[in-house]
């Protein structure tokens, strides 16, 4: 167990290509930390640096106590699970779970005695003596996770392990994989693209996008007061409405609409208006007009998708309103209002 | 599974018939052939032949030259098969791992690849050179004085080394795929478990690898046995006395420069006998053994 910080980290790959730009942050002992981002955003190549497959151009990173940027991958006391499960398809479940112990010296006995631990704890106990070639996708992910976890490593590294898996069993591994780590209390570092993972097994969550971190905070942070219109996009499905307005005299107005929502004194010109679609609440008297084009029917919810004030936005509703299409008059919750800068994205 | 199948027999006859024939006309035809002449003796001038019954073979067995071509082959295959795949395996393990300029790299390694068999004998002949050969100094260097198709044992060292030569561009391109199509995540799981490369190497890459292997054993023993004529040919330079050859250079010889059309038929009935008995061995010893994804 321990906690991992990377202290200006940088990567660059040898034909120029910037992966990863100037990255600090800290991991806790015993936290799950999420990255998130689009394909291409960097957060597997940073998972690669921790892990020392990929070399660091620049910056320290710590496991422990130790730097570790030079240290050989075997040594850096981590274990990690791939996409594709990455299992050594000639060895029977066992050998792949007991490799890494066997290379590390651990006597035969104990050897065995962890590996039918894991196994116990990931229900494998009965496929042992299989191939990998023999097991369903949702097994070959249990012995990948055995692998990692029969190691008692410091630290945990999971490069979109459940990507390959079906919607369903997709749900139930990422509470036991969320519970496992519980359980054992190691500092996790998990890459996904889907921000629903994200969401629901992080302790702290590090949105990327090209590159660069855009956010880290807890799950309900990011939701609530995302740092930038990419993360209001990015996290929450269907993301958040972000809508181009005016702010004049404290005031945010939209053509035909004054004083949506308070803006500061300061801010004055265009800006990015931000609302969640379930913060928006169908109602007779309101304010504002919606125009819906498509209604969504999502059993617990329906989403209204239409325009209002001719830019696309979305409503979110519980099953038991009655809706349809054409005009419909919305109030947005003023409290969950986010104004953003036009240019940089950046809150306000 | 589904499996598709033909409404009536004669479709997929006719697909298979031009296959057959080829397998016929070139394999069981010339084959049957071998094996009834081999009971006969000819005549040298061609005027007819006499039923000797088993004799063909039965002076095969008392022949001491017959015997030292034999364990020259035998030795010749071994050698020649181990070095070809196990230099082109280290080439390919090497070539795997280089980044900038992979490509003509491994374009330079698989050149040798288009030179035909008696060319390479005679680039053979080149460089073993008694008067000007770079590989005749090179062993002058160790007191080694090398005399091509005068010693024996200089003749038989020519001849592997450029039998294996020729062999490892093929055994190359097929490791380096072989390498190329083992999941990058395994290998960085086992960097992950395993500090060792060369442990690595034999527990994960190596077994991964063992089908492209046996089936690269097959074909460089095949290779050792029968395609290296070209070369002894050339090296040999059409003086067979004291040099040595390979049971199938001997055939050759045999039944076209000693006119010994029985005899020469007899030795490559036993020649098949021989591939046949190893084939079998291999895939029931070795196939079993190995794991296909």
């Amino acid at each position: 167990m321990a906690q991992v910080s990377l202290e200006g980290i940088r990567k660059v790959y040898p034909n120029g290509f910037k992966a990863v730009q100037t990255t600090s942050f800290t991991i806790q002992d015993g936290e799950f930390v999420v990255l998130v981002g689009p394909s291409g955003c960097g957060k597997s190549t940073l998972l690669r640096m921790i892990a020392g497959l990929e070399d660091i151009t620049e910056g320290t990173l710590k496991i422990g106590d130790r730097v570790v940027n030079d240290v050989d991958p075997a040594d850096r006391d981590i274990a990690m699970v791939f996409q594709n499960y990455a299992l050594y398809p000639h060895m029977t479940v066992r050998k792949n779970i007991g490799y890494g112990l066997k290379n590390r010296g651990t006597p035969a006995s104990e050897i065995a005695a962890k590996v039918e631990d894991a196994a116990k704890m990931l229900n494998l106990t009965e496929y042992l003596d299989r191939k990998p070639a023999q097991l369903s996708g949702g097994q070959r992910q249990r012995v990948a996770m055995g692998r990692a976890v029969v190691r008692d490593p410091a630290l945990f590294l999971f490069d979109e392990p459940l990507s390959n898996l079906d919607a369903k069993l997709r749900n139930q591994m990422r509470i036991e994989i969320k519970a496992l780590q519980r359980r054992l209390g190691t500092t996790a570092v998990y890459v996904t693209h889907d921000q629903v993972e994200a969401m629901t097994m992080a302790d702290r969550i590090i949105v990327l996008n090209a590159g660069r971190i855009e956010q880290i905070g807890t799950p309900s942070e990011i939701y609530h007061n995302p740092a930038s219109t990419f993360v209001a996009s990015f996290m929450g499905a269907p993301p958040m409405n972000l809508i181009e307005a005016e702010a004049s005299d404290g005031q945010v107005r939209l053509n035909g609409y004054d004083g949506l929502m308070p803006a500061p004194q300061a801010v004055s010109g265009p800006v990015t208006m931000g609302v969640r679609p379930e913060d928006v609440e169908l109602d007779e008297n309101g304010s504002v007009s919606f125009q819906v084009d498509i209604l969504e029917e999502l059993g617990a919810h329906r989403l209204l998708h239409g325009t209002l004030a001719d830019q696309p936005f979305t409503v979110m509703v519980g099953k038991d309103h009655s809706v349809h299409t054409g005009e419909t008059r919305i109030t947005l919750k003023h409290d969950a209002l986010r104004l953003f800068d036009v240019e940089t994205g950046k809150v306000l | 599974m589904k499996r598709a199948g033909f409404d009536t027999i004669w479709l997929p006859v006719a697909l298979l018939l031009p296959q057959l024939m080829i397998i016929a006309i070139f394999f069981y035809w010339p084959a049957g052939w071998a094996l009834q002449s081999s009971f006969f003796l000819q005549d040298p001038f061609g005027f007819g032949s006499t039923f000797v019954g088993a004799d063909n073979y039965t002076s095969l067995l008392g022949n001491d030259q017959y015997k030292r071509i034999a364990w020259f082959t035998v030795v010749f295959s071994i050698l020649v098969t181990f070095f070809s795949l196990a230099i082109a395996l280290l080439l390919a393990v090497k070539a795997d791992k280089v980044i900038r300029g992979a490509r003509s790299y491994r374009t330079l390694l698989m050149w040798v690849y288009a030179i035909a068999p008696p060319v390479a004998g005679f680039l053979g002949i080149l460089f073993f050179d008694q008067s000007t050969g770079p590989m005749t100094k090179f062993f002058g260097l160790f007191g080694w004085e090398f005399k091509l198709g005068v010693d024996y044992n200089a003749t038989a060292t020519a001849m592997i080394i450029v039998a294996v030569w020729k062999q490892i561009p093929v055994n190359f391109i097929f490791f380096l795929s072989g390498l190329q199509s083992i999941p990058r995540s395994v290998r960085e799981a086992a960097m992950i478990d395993n500090r060792s490369s060369t442990r690595r190497f034999w527990d994960v890459t190596f077994p991964l690898l063992a089908p492209t292997a046996f089936f690269l054993l097959i074909i460089n023993i095949t290779y050792a046995l029968f395609d290296t004529f070209g070369i002894i040919d050339a090296l040999m330079k059409g003086e067979p006395g004291n040099n040595p050859m390979t049971l199938v250079y001997k055939v050759y010889l045999d039944g076209f420069r000693g006119n010994d059309l029985g005899g020469s038929s007899a030795q490559s009935v036993v020649l098949m006998a021989l591939v046949l008995i190893l084939t079998v061995f291999q895939f029931r010893l070795v196939e079993r053994r190995i794991h296909y994804t």
